[in-house]
């Protein structure tokens, strides 16, 4: 069935199927709870890998590393509140195969769990870098409460923390590193750190803050590998010759969708499962949402791959409305987040069509925010450092696509109010 | 503990037994109350958890940060009792709170 979202809410829906939703993290606690908000009565099951109920992961390189955020504050729900729900939830468990014929998922125990609408929420896992020593104790990724605890245990006063990648997990565990005392060094290959998500201005920001408490870089730099000794890392091997000494090293190099079950099941992959905007897959029946998805974007005429807390959301928000026949909810412009010191780092949009930056306020000042417009002065992103009025306005310009002054924009005296109206 | 009322915009109301130490908004997600979305999780970044305190209750809930208002500032209907959930934190002298939810967060 691929009718309209409108025509599916004009019909009674029937909301008494099985849900089975393989991947417990944000975006599958999510959906599973919207199910029951929005009335769904059939049984639903929550499926994860890992041994935790759904819980927030971006703390894990933040609040949580710093040691600012226990369990129960990371978990989404209280673990009480799926049987509340009658929501089954089981954890430690993973899904070996999927059946689209017989409409049946096997467990890696070889268990079959029959379902009439399938969600797969299975995120995506730590790209891994390969080069000699990547198995070494010490070589650590960050995904997983697990990985968390794994980095902090490496963390403290006097030790040394190697970081290769210098994206948003890399800067904010560079960041917390600092915070408990431990000396921090970030490795990128690119001639800046977040060479694929920031703008220019924004990198050359980020990195003379982060240089100036003390974490030192090292870019346009190769890994060729990492020593160890009885196991353990050592330091990090670099093309130019040096060894940088290091008691552990996380490496953050992006992440890579989890697309094989999508595969058995015959979804169409490119870059993550290709959905439209129900969150529905190439296959009927079958819904996907979350990191794992290559989305559209509607804002954009493009699709792509959207790996934020507020992508989950919004997924999970499209297939729950879809499956309950409710109306679909109105597109939300992309947006993201970041901690890192006293920075609270806010961007809305995706620069695809800009032409021009716009900076507005005073990057010294550490309170600024860069406009990307489009040729007709549209605001495409926004990247806004401790400045909230400048990426709430922004957010409402990527959606509403009004053209801005650019003279306005740049002028700090003419309030983001005015700007925008 | 503390008892917290979220009134929806519907009308439909919820009563939730609140941990101290919480925030408001966390109260309402951990126990399913829809209508605060919560996008950020309560990192003062999406003002997806924006409620109306009941006055009565404005002086014992204390006044926004400039974090908190500026964010405020660019919501919808915003009101002179708005506030941001996560930014109220659940204790003794809130038994009793009461909010009401806005129509939409977005």
């Amino acid at each position: 069935m691929t009718g309209d979202p409108e025509a599916v809410s004009a019909q009674t829906p029937d909301l008494t199927g099985r849900v089975v939703i393989v991947g417990a993290g944000h975006a599958g606690g999510t959906a599973a709870a919207l199910l029951r908000q929005y009335g769904w009565t059939g049984r639903i099951t929550l499926i994860g890998e890992e041994p935790l109920p759904p819980y927030q992961r971006p703390p894990l390189s933040k609040a949580w590393l710093k040691g600012e955020a226990d369990g129960d504050s990371l978990a989404l729900r209280p673990t009480s509140f799926y049987a509340e729900q009658s929501i089954t939830l089981r954890l430690s468990t993973g899904v070996a195969g999927v059946n689209v014929a017989a409409k049946m998922i096997t467990l890696d125990s070889g268990e079959a769990v029959a379902w009439d609408h399938l969600i797969l929420a299975v995120g995506a896992a730590a790209r891994k870098l390969t080069a000699p020593g990547a198995e070494l104790d010490g070589v650590l990724e960050l995904r997983t409460a697990a990985d968390a605890e794994q980095l902090k245990q490496a963390l403290g006063p006097g030790k040394r923390l190697a970081v290769i990648g210098g994206g948003y997990v890399g800067l904010e565990a560079a960041a917390s590193a600092r915070a408990l005392g431990a000396e921090a060094v970030v490795i990128e290959r690119e001639p800046r750190v977040l060479a694929r998500v920031a703008c220019p201005e924004l990198s050359g920001f980020f990195q003379a803050y982060h240089a100036a408490r003390g974490v030192r870089f090292e870019v346009n730099a190769q890994v060729l590998g990492f020593s160890g000794e009885h196991g353990r890392v050592t330091g990090v091997e670099l093309g130019d010759g040096r060894t940088l000494p290091c008691d552990a090293a996380l490496v953050g190099i992006g992440a890579l969708p989890h697309e094989s079950l999508a595969r058995l099941a015959g979804c169409a992959c490119n870059h993550g499962i290709v959905v439209d905007e129900a969150a529905r897959t190439s296959v009927a029946d079958i819904y996907a949402i979350g990191d794992c998805t290559q989305r559209p974007l509607p804002l954009y005429g493009l699709s792509g791959r959207l790996e934020s807390v507020p992508n989950a959301l919004e997924q999970a928000k499209q297939a729950a409305a879809h499956l309950c026949g409710r109306p679909a909810p109105a597109p939300e412009t992309p947006w993201f987040w970041s901690d890192q010191y006293d920075l609270k780092l806010q961007i809305a949009g995706l620069p695809f069509h800009a032409v021009r930056r716009i900076i507005r306020g005073d990057p010294a000042a550490a309170k600024f925010a860069v406009f990307h417009l489009d040729a007709e002065d549209r605001v495409q992103a926004v990247e806004a450092v401790n400045a909230p009025p400048e990426f709430m306005a922004g957010r409402q310009l990527v959606g509403n696509r009004k053209p801005v002054a650019p003279e306005k924009l740049r002028d700090t005296s003419v309030s983001m109010k005015e700007v925008a109206a | 503990m503390a008892k917290i009322i979220f009134i929806e915009h519907s009308g439909t109301t919820h009563e939730v037994e609140a941990k101290t130490g919480l925030s408001v908004m966390e109260a309402a997600v951990k126990n399913n109350v829809p209508g605060i979305d919560a996008d950020c999780g309560g990192a003062c970044a999406c003002a997806t958890c924006h409620v109306y305190v009941d006055p009565a209750w404005l002086d014992k809930t204390g006044k926004p940060t400039a974090m908190e208002e500026s964010m405020l500032d660019f919501a919808e209907n915003v009101e002179s009792n708005s506030r941001l959930s996560c930014q109220i934190k659940v204790s003794d002298a809130l038994d009793g709170l009461t909010v009401r939810l806005p129509e939409s967060q977005h």
